[in-house]
């Protein structure tokens, strides 16, 4: 039977993004809705401040788009 | 305990007796009183057991399926029209590597709308992996439910008891019901290797690419084959228990015959009365009745028929554009014989029609006026 | 940092969901609430294949891949096997998207409401078939396109009420729930698992991909269909009783539907039409509410 034997956590997601959102933690309250919103639970809780895990993150941007502080910056993949 | 029951009633006292955890079961004729009966003996609580009453056969195996697949022992039973629908789940139990046990009363597939019995809906599951076994009597009707839950565990893979519609299924012989206590003897409780437990989580069925799905078809193709040496070793330990003896096949008066009948189900019983009376006029005329027909018993076969001079396999069954399925088996597995026998092939008592000692009588007769054999006999159609 | 949800994660990152997916959204909060003791069984739907490959799964909690029609009849099974081995806490879940509810699951589904089953049936719905390229289903909305009903005839149907024919098998819980508000989807969740019995949960969660639309805004549509009034947010107990859990100020529907391709083709007067059902049914819910307070007790004795 096809049965699973470990996690996706070797899968690189992070090779899909064009685009990247960068925390300006300087505009960052820590109101965790990045956090909250991330689809793919790549953002981690760190010292009470968001951090995202670029190895995973596919720069879908919801956070961006959720941080009600645009504290969130989006840049170009390079 | 000794008991007059009726071939469906043997379904249900085998399920009982093998302690089944789970039914989920659909009524239709002529299965109606496999489920009843269970119900009943659920209620009373002398079978511990959830009865999972759903809205088709399609999900009775579903739900047989979900049972299995957290570790319970389950069962379900149907005919015909049903088994059809049940096809893609029955697909599933095998992939999944689930040992369901399924009692399936043998009735011609409609249109037209038809009760009576024939095979066309059990071999039409011929492909997917199930173990068929194919009765005679209800006392085998019992006894091949606790040994079909044995296999099935063993080996990952569902079972399905077959029994011909109202020939079997409605007629009654006093039965030996054993004692649920011997039975646990026989039959340990179900500990599969992987379950679905949140203590341990696994994806089951997840998708498979062609590098590993090969592989895995390979696998129960390996089940199969370690079918028939576990089959051969549930008879042997049932033996020694309950004092009654199975094998894969049935050889009866073959040892020195020159005419060999090969049948299954009632047909086999009717045929060995025709045996009988041959050889009380001097014909050496014997009958290998295939019990176990998947998987398939070749190397039984091959030894019985090795040095038979003509060969009959009666089918109640056909598959159109190419002839009797049983007969197709047996002719392909004598095929790369160093002997093999001519073989005909007749198709006898489709839609349940009877076919009575006479009917196989003619069956033999014409296999001894033709020299060449021939693949499609069509016996008794009115033209 | 506050957190307004659990924090322990039983989803992990790694799997396959297309950028900015609403149904990931929708798994993460449900098994948050749900916890570890947690078994899903999951039809073919998008979630068939972006757990991850064999032999890989990216959720902590069991699996079992099932036949599309079968979410509810294998949990059905599940759910005797388990308490017939004495355990009646595991949660036993169909995961199923809106195809696998709406459509080829609804004869399982209706068996086991029947029967009151005691599982969580979960439809997190991105209204259609998403993860076999984007086919209509009874869930997709109307004037909607999809790949079979193109931009010249797009949907002429309108969207299936699942709720309201959940709630006429009067099983103990039916509600709604949008990835937009976390909080009272994990709420409803929590009530849920609480209920013996058939608990019927329907999850708004929107398909960039499908719809057409850029991924970042995948929230904000779930948020903007509740506050359109489009896919209100309510609980129906024992299928009687009405409960609005918001009621919004309104915002016309065209905020919604102008941000989404799939719905580039509307005319103005296909955005009356929309609007007017919508106030319609929004109407025949205020009532529904009004009627129904206090007549919960249950059909099941």
């Amino acid at each position: 039977m096809a049965v699973s034997l470990s996690s996706m956590s070797f899968n690189c997601t992070g090779t899909w993004r064009n685009v990247k959102p960068v925390i300006d933690y300087e505009k960052c309250n820590s109101c965790g809705l990045c956090w909250k919103f991330c689809p793919d639970a790549c953002i981690y809780v760190e010292d009470g401040r968001p951090v995202i895990d670029y190895y995973y993150c596919k720069g879908c941007i919801v956070c961006a788009e959720e941080c009600p502080r645009k504290a969130i910056d989006v840049v170009k993949e390079e | 305990m000794q008991k007059v029951i009726m071939g469906n009633h043997a379904l249900s006292w085998g399920a009982v007796v093998s302690r089944a955890q789970v039914i989920a079961a659909y009524p239709i004729t002529p299965q109606t009183e496999v489920v009843a009966l269970l119900s009943e003996l659920c209620a009373d609580k002398i079978l511990d057991a959830k009865f999972i009453k759903v809205e088709s056969e399609h999900s009775a195996m579903a739900a047989c399926i979900g049972a299995s697949a957290v570790g319970t022992r389950t069962f379900t039973a149907t005919s015909a029209q049903g088994l059809a629908l049940m096809h893609e789940m029955i697909h599933w139990a095998v992939g999944g590597r689930l040992p369901v046990v399924l009692g399936n009363i043998n009735r011609a597939m409609g249109p037209p709308w038809t009760i009576w019995t024939d095979q066309n809906d059990s071999l039409s599951q011929r492909d997917t992996g199930i173990l068929q076994i194919y009765c005679e009597s209800i006392q085998e009707i019992l006894d091949t439910v606790i040994q079909a839950f044995k296999v099935s565990e063993k080996v990952y893979l569902p079972s399905m008891i077959v029994l011909d519609a109202f020939v079997l299924s409605h007629t009654s012989e006093n039965c030996d019901i054993p004692d649920v206590e011997l039975v646990d003897k026989y039959l340990p409780p179900y500990k599969p290797q992987y379950k679905m437990d949140w203590r341990e989580p696994h994806a089951f069925g997840g998708l498979t690419s062609p590098d590993w799905y090969y592989e895995l078809r390979y696998k129960i193709e390996c089940a199969m084959e370690q079918a028939e040496e576990e089959f051969r070793k549930a008879h042997s330990e049932f033996e020694k228990l309950f004092g009654r003896s199975y094998g894969l096949v049935e050889s009866y008066r073959c040892e020195d015959a020159e005419f060999i009948i090969v049948a299954s189900s009632t047909i086999a019983g009717t045929a060995r009365l025709v045996v009988d009376e041959l050889r009380d006029r001097g014909e050496k005329v014997g009958l290998l009745r295939i019990r176990v027909f998947r998987p398939f018993p070749a190397d039984e076969v091959r030894q019985i028929l090795k040095n038979a001079e003509k060969v009959c396999v009666i089918d109640r069954n056909i598959s159109f554009g190419h002839g009797g399925i049983f007969f197709q088996e047996v002719k392909s597995c004598m095929y790369n014989h160093r002997t093999h026998p001519p073989i005909f092939g007749f198709i006898a008592g489709l839609g349940g029609r009877d076919v009575t000692p006479d009917v196989i009588k003619e069956i033999v007769q014409y296999a001894k006026d033709h020299k060449q054999p021939q693949d499609k006999i069509w016996i008794g159609v009115k033209r | 940092m506050k957190l307004t949800i659990p924090e322990v994660e039983l989803m992990t990152p790694g799997h396959l969901a297309c950028q900015g997916c609403g149904a990931t959204l929708a798994m993460r909060y449900t098994l948050k609430a749900l916890g570890p003791k947690t078994m899903l069984f999951i039809p073919a739907c998008c979630w068939s294949v972006l757990d991850g490959p064999f032999p890989y799964s990216s959720l902590k909690v069991p699996i079992f891949h099932t036949a599309f029609e079968t979410a509810a009849s294998v949990a059905s099974g599940a759910r005797a096997g388990l308490d017939m081995l004495g355990d009646t806490e595991t949660n036993v879940v169909s995961w199923a998207g809106d195809g696998g509810t709406f459509d080829i699951g609804i004869q399982a589904l209706s068996g086991a409401a029947e029967r009151n089953d005691n599982i969580i049936y979960v439809c997190y719905d991105n209204e259609a078939y998403m993860n076999t390229g984007i086919q209509r289903s009874s869930a997709t909305p109307w004037c909607s396109w999809t790949t079979t009903t193109p931009q010249t005839h797009p949907k002429d149907e309108p969207k299936k009420n699942m709720v309201e024919i959940m709630a006429a098998h009067r099983i103990p819980y039916t509600a709604t729930a949008s990835i937009a508000y976390p909080e009272d989807l994990i709420r409803k969740m929590n009530k849920a698992k609480e209920i013996k019995g058939t608990k019927f949960m329907h999850i708004f969660a929107p398909c960039p991909t499908g719809w057409k639309t850029p991924p970042e805004i995948c929230v904000k549509l779930a948020r903007l269909a509740v506050q359109t009034k489009i896919f209100p947010l309510y609980e129906i107990e024992n299928g009687l009783e009405y409960t609005i859990n918001k009621t919004p100020k309104g915002i016309p529907a065209i905020e919604y539907l102008k941000l989404q391709g799939r719905f580039r083709h509307l005319t103005q007067n296909d955005v009356e039409i929309i609007q007017k059902n919508v106030d319609r049914e929004w109407e025949i819910l205020l009532r529904k509410a009004r009627a129904t307070e206090g007549l919960r007790e249950g059909a099941h004795p």
